[in-house]
């Protein structure tokens, strides 16, 4: 399988409360809550960090969960929220100037 | 040269200054934002009306506006008025009929850009000050917003019954009264408190206040808040102002019985 980078969109705002990440997307003001650890996926999802990596450090490291199963559910996740254009998918890393985080201080 | 009438119209206190050429128009504004009228001589903002003939289109719904940012100048547009305006000359222009509706709704939509900038935003929520502290109602139509502005003890100042007014103020948040009324078809008061607490509304078999978690209170707020512009540095500021709402004024939902008694719980 070959390896994904994923990167938050530019065109969006976004916001931890009560430790859900919330995301509206800018274009077509669609809205989103993340659960905890798909948080924790948005917030890793810098561009250059591979996504099994992500799942491998960020996901079974925090949560009691083996790598299969998240990588298989993480992935959906990606899927969907790249559908909406709120992540960025792709084979090789992003340069810096393609996505970056724009969540609120 | 044609005569040229003016009158200051007043929400939130922001002055817009209108100028048309038609003195009966004029005095059909004075009436309709009776309460809400300023000084001429400070304006924040002004527009020249141009009236045009009757239009036979049909008066659309908020759905079909459309509201675009071309070359630094707002165009706004409906099934029955045109208008243009230039934040940054402080102008603009509208073409409308001689009718109250287009410009209650131009006046709704500029007011939503100038708060989308200043960290405020106007609300599909009834509101009223109680005690020195504004409380809002909102909820999708039919939730109760004119039952519980009907119910209101006659010690409750209603500032409106459809649409809120919301400013960021230093220490929080403050709403204001609206001419833009409901099914109460009443105008609210103009005058303005701290919000203490945002309602959302659900009719029941008894009442009951119960806190909203701020997941949940986004995004039933951002499901009421009016804005109409397709500008995606607005839709952040809007979003951005949603989350600092909840984050500092509490959201509650408010289950009632529709009758006097659920003001017992509003204090």
């Amino acid at each position: 399988m070959k390896e994904k980078y994923i990167a938050r969109s530019q065109a969006i705002a976004s916001r931890l409360l009560g430790g859900e990440m919330m995301i509206m997307s800018a274009a077509d003001s669609t809205f989103f809550t993340l659960n905890s650890v798909a948080t924790v996926v948005w917030q890793a999802a810098d561009g250059r960090t591979p996504l099994s990596e992500i799942v491998a450090h960020h996901v079974c490291g925090e949560f009691e969960v083996d790598f299969e199963t998240a990588h298989r559910d993480v992935r959906q996740f990606v899927e969907n929220l790249s559908s909406h254009g709120i992540l960025l998918v792709s084979e090789h890393p992003f340069s810096g100037s393609s996505a970056g985080p724009t969540e609120a201080a | 040269m044609n005569p040229s009438y003016e009158i200051t119209v007043e929400i939130g206190g922001m002055p817009i200054l209108l100028h048309t050429q038609d003195d009966s128009f004029r005095q059909l504004l004075t009436r309709r934002y009776a309460g809400f009228i300023g000084s001429v001589s400070r304006p924040r903002f002004e527009f020249d009306i141009e009236l045009t003939a009757p239009s036979t289109a049909a008066r659309d719904d908020d759905n079909d506006v459309r509201v675009e940012m071309q070359d630094g100048v707002w165009r706004l547009q409906r099934g029955d008025f045109r208008a243009q305006w230039d934040p940054r000359a402080g102008r603009g222009r509208i073409r409308q009929s001689a009718n109250p509706y287009s410009i209650d709704s131009v006046l709704r939509i500029v007011h939503t850009l100038i708060l989308a900038r200043e960290g405020g935003f106007l609300l599909h929520s009834a509101g009223a000050i109680r005690n020195g502290r504004a409380f809002l109602f909102s909820g999708v139509s039919g939730a109760g917003k004119t039952t519980i502005s009907r119910l209101a003890p006659p010690d409750v100042t209603l500032l409106t019954d459809e649409v809120s007014y919301v400013r960021r103020d230093d220490d929080g948040y403050r709403a204001c009264g609206t001419p833009f009324a409901g099914e109460l078809a009443r105008v609210g008061e103009n005058c303005s408190a701290p919000i203490g607490s945002l309602l959302f509304l659900k009719q029941g078999s008894k009442n009951t206040i119960e806190p909203v978690a701020k997941p949940e209170a986004i995004r039933c707020l951002l499901r009421n808040i009016l804005f109409f512009a397709e500008d995606a540095g607005l839709v952040r500021s809007v979003f951005q102002s949603a989350c600092e709402f909840v984050e500092r004024v509490p959201v509650q939902r408010l289950t009632f019985v529709p009758d006097s008694r659920v003001w017992d719980m509003i204090q």
